[in-house]
């Protein structure tokens, strides 16, 4: 909880709240627009190309160029598009993205009892928007709107390519929630409380969740995180060479706008919500200094520098990868991502449960391990065993049996 | 791990941008001009000859062949007492269609009086649909036997005859039969009198731009005997 909302609340806390919505409203479109700038160059330095350097200073204000005349484009409405539900989901899709930065804590003094507490005015508050006690499940809230903002949009173009983009990006997007919330849980374990600021708060002095949870759950957030992002390799909601623009083929103008804007942001959110919950966010050593430089800039720096790696590292892998044809993509996520994730949280919190209770941890993971081996191995004997009677039930009916569903037809 | 391979591909690339490892195939394009092939394909020109009269006879052989239907061309009989072509007919009206024309220069080889060849101008961005329309005015070479600049044209550096005129028609006849390679099957033009002959049609054989240098490669180095 925000300190700065536990009092009474005057005139300065309602002032104080809304010069942080609207500085982080600010920092995250100039962020978004250099990120995009920093991708389009990076990937080009990649690819020994150029990439954008006419407008502005090595093309800085490329991004800025293309919105204005994004702008002052016509915007259309096909003839069989649902013209509400068509003009309803570019706002679905960007205000998620915006309100999923809010609970990011981006600065702040982490060191001792500090809890992140800076003073703003003579008053004390924490440097992130706000700091709901739901803290992290609006983040996977907010991801989960985004995925209708989407499906709307394919859906209400009234066109085939959105459409068939559409139904990839809700089942693509609907599969890797369950794998990313799995390793969200794991975090959460630890932490034990949704609000992000204790989540930073438990990482400080270098326990960081990365190895706290034992690199599983990190590997398998940030897959999972490039696949809800839509970002390559797991483009195939967009998938130019298949779709055209997929969801967003029919937009135009500004609406277009709002899509690319949407997903530039999700990529920089998801990179602030990693560095939270697996990095420390802006927890760092402050070499026992107090005041406003560790609170703001030092706080500013880490959290900055650990979300750069993460910026670079989207580019890297857009820049690396080909991009995933459909059925490895739902294998990634139905047959490794989700069982990873799953046996790994039933594992930490038997580990934890074990150093709660003062037991054994070796003997408690080699029995979770092998519990886990014996629940797959049944899982798959069913499986097996009912594969086996439909494909008897086929030969019987006298059907040709569909070798590849296994006798489903 | 073959996984992580590409992964070093590209750091390698983006850590070795100032290197050889790294660099930089993209030309900055206004600034930064590719050299145009010796057969480049840009917008035509109507030749005269070297006494000033049109070669063009109006035989609509040019828009028969042109597989874009972009060349519009009506033939009038020449006036006696001030002839424009040294024939019989002129062309009287000739017109190109630019947003219709794929420079296959079919029509440069149809031409029985190479009054239409190729430059190597591609750089005109109209404004207008009705400038894409180049008409004969626009199309005729003027009395230097230059080609008529026209305001939406970019000429930068200037029109230099020998290296802005596509090579094809000086690479054989116009016809494209290889048994005129490097011998002049042409007539003279304003401007220029008889054009060097392209030296042969390998691409290692050079541009074409020494005459003297011609008569060697009268050897059929393909022996396919046109195209």
């Amino acid at each position: 909880m925000d300190p700065l909302l536990s009092g009474d609340i005057g005139l300065a806390e309602v002032l104080i709240v809304v010069l942080k919505v609207v500085v982080a409203f600010a920092a995250l479109m100039v962020g978004v627009m250099l990120m995009v700038w920093f991708e389009r160059k990076l990937v080009a330095d990649m690819q020994n190309r150029i990439g954008p350097n006419r407008a502005g200073p090595f093309g800085l204000l490329q991004t800025l160029a293309d919105g204005i005349k994004l702008f002052f484009k016509e915007e259309l409405t096909p003839a069989e598009a649902d013209p509400v539900v068509y003009r309803l989901a570019p706002y679905l899709s960007l205000i998620p993205a915006f309100l999923v930065f809010t609970v990011v804590p981006v600065a702040g003094n982490f060191s001792g009892d500090n809890d992140g507490v800076v003073t703003l005015f003579g008053h004390e508050t924490l440097m992130q928007v706000a700091d709901p006690q739901i803290g992290i499940l609006l983040v996977l809230a907010m991801s989960s709107v985004a995925v209708y903002g989407i499906m709307l949009a394919g859906w209400s173009s009234g066109s085939k390519y959105p459409l068939l983009g559409s139904v990839r990006a809700t089942s693509q997007m609907v599969s890797y929630e369950a794998a990313l919330g799995l390793s969200v849980a794991t975090v959460l374990l630890l932490a034990g409380s949704l609000s992000t600021n204790l989540i930073v708060d438990t990482q400080a002095g270098g326990r960081w969740n990365l190895w706290m949870t034992g690199l599983v759950p990190f590997v398998v957030f940030l897959v999972a995180g490039t696949a809800e992002l839509n970002r390559p390799p797991f483009d195939l909601v967009e998938a130019e060479q298949e779709l055209v623009g997929g969801f967003h083929t029919e937009y135009t103008a500004l609406r277009f706008a709002m899509f690319f804007l949407a997903e530039f942001m999700n990529t920089v959110t998801m990179s602030a919500i990693i560095v939270t919950l697996f990095f420390g966010g802006p927890a760092g050593p402050t070499f026992g200094l107090t005041g406003w430089f560790p609170d703001y800039v030092l706080g500013f720096v880490y959290f900055f520098a650990k979300l750069f790696v993460f910026l670079f590292v989207f580019v890297w892998f857009r820049a690396t990868l080909p991009r995933l044809r459909y059925d490895q993509l739902m294998d990634l996520g139905w047959k490794l991502l989700i069982p990873l994730a799953l046996g790994w949280f039933l594992i930490v919190a038997a580990v934890k449960v074990a150093v709660d209770s003062s037991w054994n941890v070796a003997v408690v993971v080699v029995v979770a391990i092998a519990g886990l081996f014996l629940g797959g191995a049944l899982l798959r004997l069913a499986s097996r065993s009912g594969r086996a009677a439909r494909l008897e039930e086929a030969r019987s009916t006298g059907e040709t049996p569909n070798q590849l569903t296994g006798g489903r037809s | 791990m073959g996984y992580l391979e590409g992964f070093k591909v590209t750091l390698r690339k983006w850590a070795g941008v100032h290197t050889d490892t790294g660099k930089r195939l993209t030309l900055e394009y206004p600034e930064q001009v590719r050299p145009k092939p010796p057969r480049f394909h840009g917008r035509h020109v109507l030749n005269r000859y070297e006494d000033g009269m049109e070669k063009c006879i109006g035989c609509e052989l040019c828009a028969g062949v042109c597989p874009a239907r972009c060349i519009y061309v009506r033939g009038a009989d020449n006036p006696p007492d001030d002839p424009v072509s040294p024939g019989e007919r002129y062309g009287y009206v000739y017109e190109i269609n630019y947003l219709r024309c794929i420079h296959c220069d079919l029509c440069v080889e149809a031409c029985p009086t190479q009054a239409i060849t190729e430059t190597k101008l591609f750089e005109f961005a109209f404004t207008d649909r009705n400038d894409a329309i180049y008409t004969k005015a626009e199309l005729v070479v003027d009395d230097d036997g230059q080609p008529r600049r026209q305001p939406w044209e970019n000429w930068d550096g200037g029109f230099d005859p020998a290296e802005d005129t596509s090579g094809w028609m000086r690479a054989t006849s116009p016809a494209g039969d290889a048994d005129f390679e490097g011998i002049v099957a042409w007539a003279n033009e304003l401007g220029y009198g008889a054009r060097a002959p392209e030296q042969g049609q390998r691409a290692d054989s050079g541009a074409g731009t020494e005459p003297g240098a011609g008569a060697e490669s009268t050897e059929h180095a393909h022996g396919s005997g046109g195209h």
